[in-house]
């Protein structure tokens, strides 16, 4: 197992990832953030908080997806489902994915079909945490990231949130350590 | 959370966490059905046939609108249009059926365990909208999940169901599904309709007075007198049912607190339930419908799945 990123970095990454959604979206009028469940959220609620710290008096519109329902592996095992949680439209809005680990891209393939059943966005950004940028089966790319890595598909790569798992790291896990 | 059951026969051989899985992918769609587009793809690759033996609107409105929110091929099948009336065995008629490639049946049958007959000789999942009187499954996890949303838990939840609890399947799944989540339950009706020994065979209070019911409970569920499983004389009119036992505006507004009715409809107004109390804020009853869609759609969603891996 090998750290990737600490929790200092970590902290440091994710105030960078802020502030470059910030600078390409000055006005946050017109755009919308929305995590991906379940893990993506861990990054997306850090990034809104860091843009409130930065900016108190804005008013961010921030919601939740889950995915579950649009996999394309759902007759391989059974896949429980998350909240998902829009509370406002995406009608023409610019909307910014946040997740914690691009790999093949399938997740984000879902993301896509699932939002737009809320409405026509005007255009869609992905933000992640970790690009495993070797690895994708579908053509879809990051415009936020915060750490390429270079993987293959033997290794696991794991991000670890205080709020859920006690501590805040990403590590690279090779199959012979599991 | 993981799911084992196979097929929904009956809230009888559910367990625990069984439900809870149901319940809450139910809340999931229930936030689906409020999307611009209500609907997913997750069951495009599935075909799901409606076998209705006994007459419904409610419950094959109900169930065929979340076969199709959820991308499901669907054909409606009922009795009385069909080979039945030319003899035709059940079994036969099913095997028929599947040798179409359907890959999910929703049954209603008159006939007590005909759901589960199904099961022992078919490889489809099964899903009972009610066999006569024994059990209507999804009627009772909706029943369930409307009270959760409504009161916050199931858990020492006090419940009455009131009504012909000897004819009626929503009251059996009701009371085996809310015993297992830990809610109390009590029956109340008249002794002809209540079954002699439901007390000691269920875990249940027996009470014969409606206002003491009332006065006890937090939900009441109230139950359609069923006019048409009525082949002997159990009380001798509907208008005296009715001041026995059906409830008004003036005893709802008695108590000492503001119950939950619900009804699992069609009602009989003036019987069973007065107009102004089935129409007040109280009355939860549109609400039970409309978490019916999201009930059935966590029901068909989760045992697709399971009947994928069988294969």
């Amino acid at each position: 197992m090998k750290s990737i990123l600490t929790g200092q970095q970590l902290t440091i990454t994710i105030k960078r990832l802020a502030h470059q959604v910030l600078e390409n979206n000055i006005n946050l009028e017109n755009t919308v953030l929305i995590g991906l469940q379940p893990r993506g959220i861990f990054l997306s609620d850090q990034i809104v908080a860091e843009i409130k710290t930065e900016f108190p008096s804005v008013n961010i519109q921030y919601g939740k997806l889950d995915i579950t329902f649009y996999r394309d592996d759902i007759r391989r095992e059974l896949h429980l489902a998350n909240q998902t949680d829009i509370p406002f439209s995406i009608e023409g809005k610019k909307v910014v994915l946040i997740d914690d680990v691009l790999y093949t891209g399938r997740t984000i393939r879902a993301a896509l079909d699932a939002l737009l059943d809320f409405g026509r966005p005007e255009k869609v950004e992905l933000c992640v945490l970790i690009d495993r940028r070797f690895s994708r089966q579908f053509p879809i790319q990051p415009d936020y990231v915060g750490k390429s890595i270079d993987s293959i598909i033997s290794q696991k790569v794991k991000v670890y949130w205080k709020a859920k798992d006690g501590k805040e790291e990403v590590t690279i896990l090779d199959a012979l350590d599991a | 959370m993981s799911l084992s059951a196979k097929h929904l026969l009956g809230i009888r051989d559910l367990s625990r966490e069984d439900i809870s899985v149901f319940l809450q992918t139910a809340e999931q769609f229930k936030e689906v059905l409020q999307r611009p587009v209500k609907k997913v793809p997750s069951l495009r690759d599935i075909t799901i046939v409606n076998l209705f033996f006994e007459n419904s609107t409610r419950t094959r409105i109900s169930f065929e609108l979340a076969e199709k929110r959820l991308s499901a091929d669907t054909i409606n099948f009922t009795a009385s249009s069909s080979s039945v009336s030319k003899g035709e065995t059940l079994l036969d008629t099913v095997n028929n059926i599947l040798s179409m490639k359907v890959d999910m049946v929703v049954m209603r049958h008159s006939a007590s365990g005909a759901p589960h007959f199904l099961a022992k000789h078919i490889p489809a999942a099964i899903i009972n909208a009610g066999d006569g009187i024994n059990e209507h499954p999804t009627q009772a996890l909706l029943d369930a999940f409307s009270i959760r949303e409504k009161t916050g838990k199931l858990e020492k939840v006090k419940v009455a169901i009131i009504g012909d609890i000897m004819h009626s399947r929503v009251a059996l799944s009701n009371i085996y599904l809310l015993k297992k989540m830990g809610a109390d339950v009590t029956v109340c009706g008249p002794p002809t309709l209540i079954p002699k020994y439901i007390s000691e065979a269920l875990g249940i209070q027996v009470n014969y007075n409606l206002k003491e019911t009332l006065e006890w409970c937090d939900v009441a569920n109230v139950l359609r007198i069923q006019l048409e499983r009525q082949n002997q004389v159990l009380f001798s009119s509907l208008r005296e049912y009715n001041l026995t036992y059906g409830i008004s505006r003036r005893l709802l507004d008695e108590l000492h607190k503001e119950i939950i009715i619900m009804h699992p409809g069609p009602i009989n107004r003036g019987v069973e339930l007065d107009s102004d109390v089935a129409d007040s804020k109280q009355s939860i009853i549109l609400q039970q419908v409309e978490n019916g869609v999201a009930v059935r759609m966590a029901v068909l969603y989760l045992l697709s799945n399971r009947n994928a891996i069988s294969n």
